[in-house]
């Protein structure tokens, strides 16, 4: 059953270092490729790190593996997830005349996925 | 600099050592001038004063064995490239010139230029990072400083909606927390420092304050602050409610504020990224616009790149306009939404790009992915990347601060040379853009080409 979450991308320390190794190398792909969880909404959706899940919104989706903030960072009911491909994919085209998509602070859907 | 060199009859020559002094890291906008690079031939060994990141960017833009250029993927020559380049942007009836942000100033004029020439929108990657914030500094005015005042003088420092200790790792140390100032002469101890943020970063152990404001509420939060700078009562439950702070810290923040000597707002894409957009960064600097009713107050926007700032200068200085300005009638208008990058993509409105110093591929929203994948495309990066993949002509250029010279803007609109630390054997953005330049002007000087602009800026 899909519950509705914000998802917050932006900059971290290692997609930087990442992306000037290669936006090919197996670190950057996995940094963009990670999505970060509150702790309690961990538990609660009975979600261990590396999970699979799928976060869709009215634009795209992507399925990436999970994995617990750190301490406080997220409260439940936000993610957070490197700026890359990925999030790309749930940025529409509507800018409200500004000529800025929405980039951060997107509603969307989590799914936890099978097996 | 110094050069030392050695080598014995018996062995392979080992690279020349040398150190270039104060060369200037250009990956984020803090610009840091104070590089000391170890070059071993054409490889940066050691970047000493370089954060993490700019170390990475240091240590991986030696030199590829690549093509000069690619032609639908196939390996060209870079005289052949910039024939095929003309031909795609003189056939194109809504060429769009993007990126420009990781490229020199000098480069960014002729991009301009060609723009004008072909009758073009020139955008650049300001509009999806502080383009809300030139929106608004059209509004509300900006209140601004250097980052050496801001060392030197502020003691009270709010970082909002940004996380420097990710994102710009030297400005703490910098400029804005730690350094020791002539009228801070204590540092850190003489600063306050509040984070606002939806998350609790890193950035927040920086901190005196962390203020966790509820996603999407920055606006509110701003004109709560701006209410309290005015002297305007408020309901606390309403604010707590709202914006997730209580009133009781939001007074005690702006009792601090008011004392303050010189303060200032670093506020980044948390503001700009979300709902408000504008009216984000318009509010935040409308209230270091009402704060100087109490004291010194400025906010300056984050800049992520090196050179983004510069592409604001010399768009701004060319056509009066920061970006999003389309050059087609003649003359340049300005209208973001309706010019912006973002939009003639998504919407399918352009049928060519000039892609400079930028990844809108790995970027950009998806129907602006989608379109830009089906139109021509030339494109100028030192890396293949996801747009250099998708693109028509894809020149392999050197890169800034690393391999070639030029000028660039720091986040704080001083303009700051390059020190190259070694040569590259690839052109750079500046010398293939006045190629392209070269070839595009022949052509419609000669009457070559149908419905040719009457514009041009050089």
């Amino acid at each position: 059953m899909a519950e509705a979450f914000i998802l917050i991308p932006g900059r971290t320390s290692r997609q930087g270092t990442t992306l000037n190794e290669g936006k090919y190398t197996d670190g950057y792909i996995e940094e963009i490729s990670t999505l970060q969880v509150a702790p309690e909404d961990m538990q609660r959706l009975q979600l261990v790190d590396g999970d699979l899940v799928r976060v869709y919104n009215d634009v795209g989706e992507f399925t990436v593996p999970c994995k617990s903030a750190r301490g406080d960072e997220l409260p439940p009911g936000m993610l957070f997830i490197s700026y890359g491909d990925n999030s790309s994919r749930l940025m529409g085209g509507d800018t409200q005349g500004c000529g800025m998509p929405d980039s951060k602070g997107l509603d969307v859907f989590l799914e936890t996925t099978p097996g | 600099m110094s050069t030392i060199e050695s080598s014995t009859a018996t062995q392979e020559p080992t690279p020349e050592l040398r150190v270039v002094e104060d060369a200037t890291c250009t990956f984020c906008g803090c610009v840091c001038d104070d590089m000391e690079l170890t070059v071993e031939g054409n490889r940066i060994t050691k970047a000493k004063n370089a954060c993490v990141l700019g170390k990475a960017w240091f240590f991986n833009h030696h030199i590829e064995d690549r093509p000069e250029a690619l032609i639908d993927g196939q390996p060209a020559g870079y005289e052949q490239a910039m024939d095929r380049a003309a031909d795609i942007l003189l056939s194109a009836r809504f060429p769009l010139t993007y990126g420009l942000s990781d490229t020199t100033t000098e480069a960014q004029r002729v991009a301009v230029a060609i723009t004008d020439w072909i009758g073009g929108i020139v955008d650049t990657t300001t509009s999806v990072c502080h383009g809300p914030s030139g929106i608004a500094f059209q509004g509300v005015g900006e209140v601004t400083c250097s980052l050496g005042e801001v060392k030197n003088r502020a003691d009270y420092v709010i970082f909002w909606g940004g996380n420097p200790a990710e994102s710009h790792p030297r400005h703490f140390t910098k400029y804005s927390l730690m350094p020791k100032g002539e009228f801070v002469p204590n540092g850190r101890k003489d600063r306050t420092a509040v984070l606002i943020d939806v998350r609790k970063t890193k950035s927040a152990k920086a901190a005196d304050y962390f203020l966790q404001v509820k996603p999407r509420r920055d606006f509110e939060l701003a004109w709560a602050l701006r209410a309290l700078a005015n002297g305007l009562e408020l309901d606390a439950a309403t604010i707590e409610e709202t914006t997730g702070i209580s009133l009781e810290t939001l007074e005690e923040v702006m009792e601090g504020m008011k004392r303050a000597k010189f303060g200032v707002i670093l506020f980044g894409m948390g503001l700009t990224m979300t709902r408000g957009k504008h009216f984000n960064s318009e509010a935040v600097l409308a209230l270091a616009r009402d704060m100087n009713k109490h004291t010194r107050w400025n906010a300056k926007p984050m800049r992520g790149h090196g050179n983004v700032t510069g592409a604001d200068n010399v768009v701004s200085w060319s056509t009066g306009y920061p970006f999003g300005v389309h050059l087609g009638g003649g003359f340049p208008r300005f209208n973001p939404g309706e010019f912006t990058a973002s939009d003639v993509l998504a919407r399918g409105e352009a049928d060519a790009a000039l892609i400079i110093a930028s990844d809108p591929m790995s970027n950009f929203s998806q129907p602006a992915r989608d379109h830009l994948e089906g139109i021509p495309s030339v494109v100028l990066d030192p890396k293949l990347s996801d747009t250099a993949r998708t693109a028509a002509v894809a020149f392999t250029t050197s890169t800034y601060g690393i391999n070639t010279g030029g000028t660039v803007y720091r986040m704080d609109d001083v303009p700051i040379p390059l020190r190259p630390a070694f040569e590259s054997p690839y052109k750079s953005d500046l010398e293939i853009l006045r190629g392209i330049e070269s070839r595009i002007r022949q052509r419609q000087l000669a009457g070559d080409v149908a419905g040719q602009s009457t514009g041009g800026t050089t």
